[in-house]
């Protein structure tokens, strides 16, 4: 054993660059997503989808399915009359039984020895349809007389006679509607100096996981069901499966594999799960159900498409007197998160800026297209590009510099917004100047301005674009908590068993840096287990940028916990104070000179094997100080807020039409620096997802039918392509936050496509509301032959 | 026409060693080597080509192994990430994206490390533009490619210093 050190230095982990706790694993090829886990006696299931737009079910026919050797079971949703609705707000049956609303919309499914035989299967499976008309677009949905996409009242039925409405008719085709006023606009119309007003048009992308989606499903001779999911959110989608099921969710228990990438998508129950649920169920098989490429594009969720109408006015001395913003989501066929974006869409229009008066309405209408569901940054990219243009054009109609004009109106410290949020830390204006600084934004933006009319084809750029979103989670669900169990056992290591999910942002890494910082022990002292349901405890889900503050909060509590614990036997025995002592290097020890009193593992020992035989073992459930917002969309919804600031430098050809990004300067306020290696990536790859989402993302959905369902034609950004980065850290200290840090994980992508629209501009002087920025669309604005988007007339 | 067999039996060189195994002649190298030989390193991606998980080298090439059938490989050299370590030492290249982020998710990681393999066994030194577009054909959706190219960088730095 190695000698006792005669003194600990107080060692911390905290801002250092540390590896992810899985990386050897992955960079291993060893990791199991769950398209590597195979179960003995497992079947494969394969779904059939309509491939009509709409259109009324005439009738299946699946015999010569159920005939095909191999095939174990063939289901309709005649097969399973219990079935209930699911998502978001309950307007979709797994299996469609009498009427299909868009191509990707689940008639049948297969369950064979082989995804060969399933498929196979599929092809012998006879559909007879009845068109409908198609609802294409908002415009068509809106008209007076559209047919109703979901006219009647979605009534459930149970075996056992039963009945339930869980979706009242929409006859209107609106899916949800959200309406916020804050002031009074027409006052603020009075007071303003210089008014602006645009359409924007927000495109489809979809989340491209590069593991594609995947369940596995099996019930045990009891009739519990064990699931192997992707999912974000385990604890809700129990309770939801137990619905579904009719079973109590103490049956259910999920485990989640690491999976290939989440972003959002996996926040919703989608309906291959069920299917492969009931299929299990009816085979008395494990079932596994693994997308392809296509099926992913096509079946998946997308971002939320939005037309959105803004108006924004600013006095001379260039305060903001008002905004005022109309939506109208492309709710697809069937509601998911994408409808409930506007949650966060209105904050970014009422809070990101100080504006007195301002009015937000959403209305999320029924179409025959692809539904949308949650993807990082969750409609913040959608309202920041249309604020962050009006920040821009504002600025240039009352000739000042648009730094200045942002700085005049950007959040303080200690404000509260008429929304209620509470901006406890606050490092916005930081993050204005640290960016314009660092990219030399005020003096470059001057001279590409002066260069418009310079004969050279090649034109430089540079815009600028900020963002607030919630760093202390967001309390969408009655609790937005977490739940922490640690445990040290006789050799002082430490199991973290957290609610919290691992998506690949590294949060079993920062938590287990987090308990090793009060414990302090090395990071190779912790195992964490954040996958079983059965184990680990309640947790909302992995969602809004929430995982480090509350998860970390709620793994800190835990660890003070066991910490006091430990400190206070100690004291006993050595009959000091508590306060006098700490835990270093794997000692309690004299906090004053840092000499060792008791090696860890055997001080644990010694507590164990005692007359009182105690163990270490803690729990702790963090719940954010944070308010559910009330019906007119007041209240402190998250703990903390995030804030960030970027400039994007642009070259435009203006004989192609072609934008490269070249720069990004980022400058964000996250409360404090945990790990400094995990924020770079999450930042990096936020940027070019939004470099994505800016000038190559394009989900092209047709008459309803999506008409790129492959990476050949859905351009994701690929290496070369990559801005350079240049970041910088605003570290805020958020007092609420653990060891003062905020939420991230959005953050990156939400400003990158504002800041190109607006470097665009000041290249070229052409502004365009529209995204992505193709070569196309940007050669026919700069050439006068762009269409912008217009509003909807009604 | 000739009737197709059922399966074929031949044997593939895998990571240094015969591997006899038999399969249906439709499966590419990518299910042969997930579904029959268990070597789950290598991920399917889109299984047609576009995205760059599922690259191996064959004959020391970067090479789609959803794109290649299996029955063509026979008496050829094929290594996947599981023949990249020597035992418990993991290779520069994997060591350098553990320690610079180079995984997030992972699902991309061994592709991107067979590519990063290739080049860097072609040119021990290649310049950060020669690395991006190495590995462009390669799609990763978390980390925006900066901490991959970084990791290759420093792996090409350790690898010639061992040389030395």
């Amino acid at each position: 054993m190695a000698a006792v050190p005669e003194a600990l230095p107080r060692e911390s982990l905290i801002g250092k660059r540390i590896p992810k706790l899985d990386a050897p694993e992955k960079a291993s090829g060893r990791t199991r997503y769950i398209h590597d886990i195979n179960l003995p006696g497992q079947l494969h299931a394969k779904i059939l989808r309509s491939g009509r737009v709409h259109a009324r079910i005439v009738g299946i026919d699946t015999a010569a399915a159920k005939r095909l050797p191999g095939v174990h079971a063939v289901i309709t949703a005649a097969d399973v009359p219990w079935q209930r609705p699911i998502g978001v707000a309950k307007d979709h049956l797994p299996l469609k039984g009498e009427r299909v609303r868009s191509p990707r919309d689940e008639i049948a499914a297969v369950a064979a020895d082989s995804v060969e035989i399933a498929e196979e299967a599929l092809r012998l499976i006879e559909v007879e349809y009845e068109p409908l008309p198609e609802l294409t677009s908002v415009a068509e949905a809106l008209k007076p007389g559209a047919p109703l996409l979901h006219g009647e009242d979605l009534v459930w039925r149970s075996l056992d006679g039963r009945s339930e409405v869980l979706h009242k008719a929409s006859p209107d085709n609106v899916a949800m509607t959200f309406e916020y006023e804050q002031g009074e606009v027409a006052q603020g119309e009075r007071e303003a100096d210089a008014v602006v007003e645009d359409v924007f048009w927000l495109h489809y992308v979809t989340h491209c996981c590069m593991g594609v989606s995947g369940v596995i499903a099996e019930f045990d001779a009891s009739g519990n069901l064990l699931l192997y999911s992707n999912t974000q959110v385990p604890f809700l989608h129990k309770r939801e499966l137990a619905e579904l099921l009719g079973i109590d969710p103490g049956r259910i228990r999920i485990i989640q594999p690491p999976i290939g990438g989440g972003f959002g998508s996996k926040l919703d129950i989608y309906p291959f799960e069920p299917i492969a649920i009931f299929l299990a169920k009816l085979t008395h098989r494990p079932v596994k159900l693994v997308f392809t490429r296509e099926e992913e594009f096509l079946a998946s969720p997308t971002r939320q498409p939005v037309l959105l109408r803004m108006r924004s006015g600013c006095r001379k001395d260039g305060t903001l007197a008002f905004r005022s913003v109309e939506t109208l989501h492309d709710n697809g066929a069937y509601t998911s998160w994408g409808a409930t974006t506007p949650f966060v869409m209105m904050q970014t229009v009422s809070s990101l800026y100080r504006v007195p008066h301002c009015k937000y309405r959403t209305r999320a209408v029924y179409t025959n297209n692809p539904y949308a569901g949650s993807f990082r940054g969750y409609g913040n990219l959608q309202a920041t590009f249309a604020v962050e243009a009006h920040m821009d054009r504002l600025a240039e109609t009352i000739g000042m510099d648009p730094l200045a004009f942002r700085l005049r109106n950007a959040q303080e410290p200690g404000e509260v917004t008429p929304q209620g949020m509470h901006f406890r830390s606050c490092g916005f204006k930081d993050c204005l100047q640290t960016a314009a600084a660092r990219s030399d934004y005020q003096a470059k933006e001057r001279a590409n301005r002066a260069r418009w009319n310079d004969p050279s084809p090649i034109k430089r750029g540079v815009g600028i674009a900020s963002m607030l979103h919630v760093g202390g989670g967001a309390k969408i669900y009655p609790s937005d908590g977490c739940g922490t169990i640690l445990k040290i056992d006789d050799f002082a290591h430490v199991t973290l068993i957290t609610g919290a999910s691992e998506i690949g942002q590294g949060s079993e890494t920062v938590l287990a840096q987090l308990v090793c910082e009060e414990l302090g022990l090395p990071l190779s002292a912790v195992s964490v287990v954040n996958n079983d349901t059965d184990i680990t405890p309640w947790d909302v889900g992995v969602h809004a940028s929430r995982t480090t503050f509350i998860a970390g909060n709620s793994a800190i509590g835990a660890a003070r916990k066991a910490k006091a614990k430990i400190l206070a036997a100690a004291a006993a025995k050595a009959g000091r104070s508590a306060d006098a002592l700490e835990l270093r290097g794997g000692f309690v020890v004299d906090k004053a000179d840092g000499a060792p009193l008791f090696e860890l593992g055997k001080f644990i020992r010694s507590l164990h094997f005692s007359d009182k035989a105690e163990l270490v073992m803690t729990t702790f459930y963090y719940e954010p100080p944070s308010k559910h917002q009330d019906r007119e969309f007041k209240g402190d919804v998250s703990a903390a807020y995030a804030w960030a600031t970027q400039v994007a430098e642009v070259e435009v050809d203006t004989q192609t039409g072609i934008v490269r990004l070249l720069r990004i300067t980022g400058a964000h306020d996250v409360g404090r620096v945990l790990n400094r290696l995990g924020i770079e990536g999450q930042i990096e790859g936020g940027i070019v997802m939004g470099q994505g989402y800016a000038l190559t993302e394009n989900l092209i959905v047709e008459g309803g039918v999506v008409r790129n369902p492959n990476f050949r034609d859905y351009k994701l950004v690929t290496a070369p392509e990559i801005p350079e980065m240049d970041i910088s850290f605003i570290e805020t200290m958020d007092g609420e936050g653990p060891q003062g840090a905020k939420g991230v994980g959005e953050a990156p992508a939400i400003c990158i496509a504002a800041a190109v629209a607006n470097a665009i501009y000041n290249a070229t002087g052409v502004r365009i509301t529209a995204l992505p920025f193709t070569p196309e669309r940007v050669y026919r604005a700069l050439h006068g032959a762009a269409q912008p988007p217009a509003w909807i007339a009604e | 026409m000739s009737a197709v067999p059922d399966r074929v039996h031949m044997t593939l060189r895998v990571n240094g060693e015969d591997q006899p195994v038999s399969f249906a002649p439709y499966k590419t190298l990518l299910e042969v080597l997930r579904e029959d030989l268990g070597l789950t390193g290598t991920k399917h991606g889109c299984e047609l080509g576009e995205c760059g998980a599922c690259t191996v080298l064959v004959d020391g090439e970067p090479l789609l192994s959803c794109l290649e059938l299996a029955v063509d490989c026979e008496g050829r050299e094929i290594q996947t990430v599981e023949g990249l370590a020597s035992g418990t030492e993991l290779h520069p290249l994997q060591a350098a994206f553990a320690d610079h982020g180079g995984s997030q998710c992972g699902y991309c990681t061994s592709g991107m490390l067979m590519t990063a393999k290739a080049l860097l066994d072609r040119e021990p030194a290649p310049s950060r533009e020669r690395i991006k577009e190495a590995i462009s054909g390669n799609l990763c959706r978390c980390t925006g490619y900066q901490q991959i190219w970084e990791a290759i960088e420093d792996a090409a730095r350790v690898m010639r210093e061992g040389k030395e």
